[in-house]
């Protein structure tokens, strides 16, 4: 019989599949992997010591730069945790208004996942399909911050601007048709062979697992734990709304695909939701304190104390009491946490962000031990990964 | 079974008093914050108390562990230990969360909790690579985030914002270098607090 030495291989930074910048080292009996080190930081830009030096204003768009792909469920986490800290609450409308655009969100994020996984494994057309929705969602954030990705839209204490005009008949007439499009998806692989060979039975998660190693969102649900903080923990306007949490049986690859793809389904349905209430609703999208919030155009025209506030606003910022907070929100990828601590003043003092996938990435050596090489690819892909938030 | 132990583990005694009582003196403070309790617990004891959370309080997972520098801190005491090091907790069975900070000053060392939570493992490698907290027994205490051979420890007050080095690629060599970097830490914004005029 042949000697057969264990060996090194390296994997990324530079890889299709290594979504982003990871790089992982493993070791390899043949083709079974025996241990994955992931070597990561190659996106690290310390925006975390960045934000001791900003305002708090200027401090929110970093985090449409955490996870790239999933933008306003970010900037959701910081806003809660600066309105936890000030003690306000932003008005019904801007709520739902939020809520929305977080469900849209995560259509988005769950869009680009599908896509990439099923080009990781191999299907081309998904990826096609899924960035065909993805515009229609780009457009509506564009519509409303200016910005296709990098949004800057939730601002403590409500959102920047109201909606356009004629944009919730937009989000309606999608929201009709997007059901049929997750038909599609699930048409091209729920029962299709090779997607089930390559997901079925594929890197196993037991519940006690699960919890040890931190995992939240579709990776624990995947896994049959019924959590989400939406339902647990309600934030906004969740406990005022009808959905459904799907959980996986085996805690599978393909579990967790169908949790995803489900969870599309009932954020659709969320969204729904949302635009009706929205369009019997109108009013305001921010509280009305010029200490926290910009005010109107308009007013700045004629007011002079308007103006100042203005200038005041942009320019020195608004000071957040004393204190420490941790505020999460289900992000497409679990728990998106960040804990503040603020010292009075208009900076923060220390902000850590508690990314999601920073955990489940960590637990890609225990998922990926005893399994082949290229499902090692399936498995990275049912994480979820994204470098913006795990390097920070 | 153990949902059974859990359950009589847990008399009405909220998780700061339980703490109290189990652990008296390690434990230096219980302060009620805005979203969950903050627990302040001696650096030495904080192992057995993330035993004792996990496996009598229902404290499955471990969200969140983060190094803080308090040099900076107003009113911060000099004599206190410079660092925190910051946990938090949460408990799914019981829809609970909790907070536990253990001071940590420059030359100490705390012990690590990725016996009690795998989890833990990159969270402390991040607070040492950033702080330079130690974690005693952990397991692969390596940098994490900062590149290989980095120096220093980034997130500490007074590492400046914008390094120590910068990197070029070195035409002679044909090869990525490292020198002392050339730029000035810029003030954009006032750090400024409510009631002082700047005038």
């Amino acid at each position: 019989m042949a000697e057969i030495k264990n060996y090194t291989l390296n994997f990324g930074p530079q890889h299709p599949a290594a979504h982003g910048v990871l790089r992982l080292v493993m070791e390899l009996d043949g083709e079974v992997v025996e241990k994955a080190d992931p070597h990561i930081g190659l996106l690290h830009r310390g925006t975390e010591k960045l934000f001791e030096y900003k305002t708090y204003l200027q401090c929110l768009p970093y985090f449409d730069r955490f996870d790239y792909v999933s933008m306003m469920a970010n900037e959701h986490a910081y806003v809660l945790a600066v309105e936890k800290l000030l003690g306000i609450t932003p008005p019904e409308r801007a709520q739902y208004i939020r809520v929305m655009y977080a469900e849209l969100t995560r259509i988005l994020n769950h869009c680009l996942w599908l896509g990439a996984v099923a080009l990781d494994i191999g299907a081309m057309t998904v990826f096609l399909y899924c960035f065909r929705e993805r515009e229609d969602i780009f457009d509506f954030y564009e519509e409303v911050s200016g910005a296709r990705m990098h949004a800057a839209y939730f601002r403590p204490g409500g959102v920047a601007k109201d909606l356009p005009e004629g944009l919730l008949e937009k989000i309606k007439a999608f929201t009709e048709r997007f059901p049929g499009y997750v038909d599609e998806y699930e048409t091209l692989l729920t029962e299709n062979r090779i997607w089930k060979q390559r997901n079925v039975d594929i890197a196993v998660v037991e519940p006690e697992a699960a919890l040890d190693w931190g995992f939240s969102g579709p990776m624990i649900r995947g896994s049959d734990i019924p959590w989400d903080l939406r339902k647990k923990q309600p934030y906004e306007v969740y406990d005022k709304l009808d959905f459904e949490i799907p959980v996986g049986v085996t805690g599978d690859c393909y579990d967790r695909y169908l949790v995803r793809v489900e969870e599309m389904r009932q954020s659709n349905h969320i969204i729904r939701q949302c635009v009706d209430w929205l369009e019997k609703n109108p009013g305001p999208v921010k509280i009305d304190d010029y200490k926290l919030t910009n005010p109107p155009r308009a007013e700045m025209k004629s007011d002079m104390e308007a103006l100042i506030h203005h200038f005041k606003y942009f320019a020195e910022g608004f000071h957040v009491p004393e204190g420490e907070v941790y505020a999460a929100v289900e992000h497409p990828k679990g728990e998106f946490g960040v804990y503040l601590i603020s010292d009075g003043s208009n900076k923060p003092y220390r902000m850590k962000v508690r990314a999601a996938g920073f955990p489940h990435l960590q637990a890609l050596d225990y998922m990926t031990r005893g399994h082949m090489v290229a499902d090692v690819v399936a498995i990275l892909g049912t994480q979820d990964i994204v470098f913006g938030e795990i390097d920070r | 079974m153990v949902q059974d132990d859990l359950e009589k583990s847990i008399d009405g005694a909220s998780d700061g008093e339980a703490l109290r009582q189990q652990f008296g003196d390690q434990i230096l403070d219980v302060i009620q914050g805005l979203d969950c309790p903050t627990v302040l617990v001696h650096k030495d004891a904080i192992v057995e108390v993330c035993h004792y959370l996990k496996s009598r309080r229902g404290f499955e997972q471990v969200v969140d562990i983060c190094g803080v520098d308090m040099s900076e801190y107003p009113g911060h005491p000099s004599d206190a230990p410079r660092f925190f090091v910051v946990y938090h907790l949460l408990s799914i069975s019981r829809n609970k969360r909790i907070r536990l900070k253990a001071g940590v000053g420059e030359r100490d060392i705390i012990d690590s909790v990725t016996e009690v939570w795998p989890a833990a493992n990159w969270f402390e490698r991040e607070a040492f690579d950033m702080f330079g907290i130690i974690f005693n027994h952990h397991p692969d205490l390596r940098r994490i985030l900062t590149d290989y051979g980095f120096e220093g420890h980034p997130f500490r007050k007074d590492f400046p914002l914008v390094g120590r080095v910068e990197m070029f690629f070195d035409d002679e060599q044909w090869r990525c270098v490292y020198r002392p970097n050339q730029l000035e830490n810029r003030v954009l914004i006032e750090k400024t607090w409510p009631g002082v005029d700047r005038g």
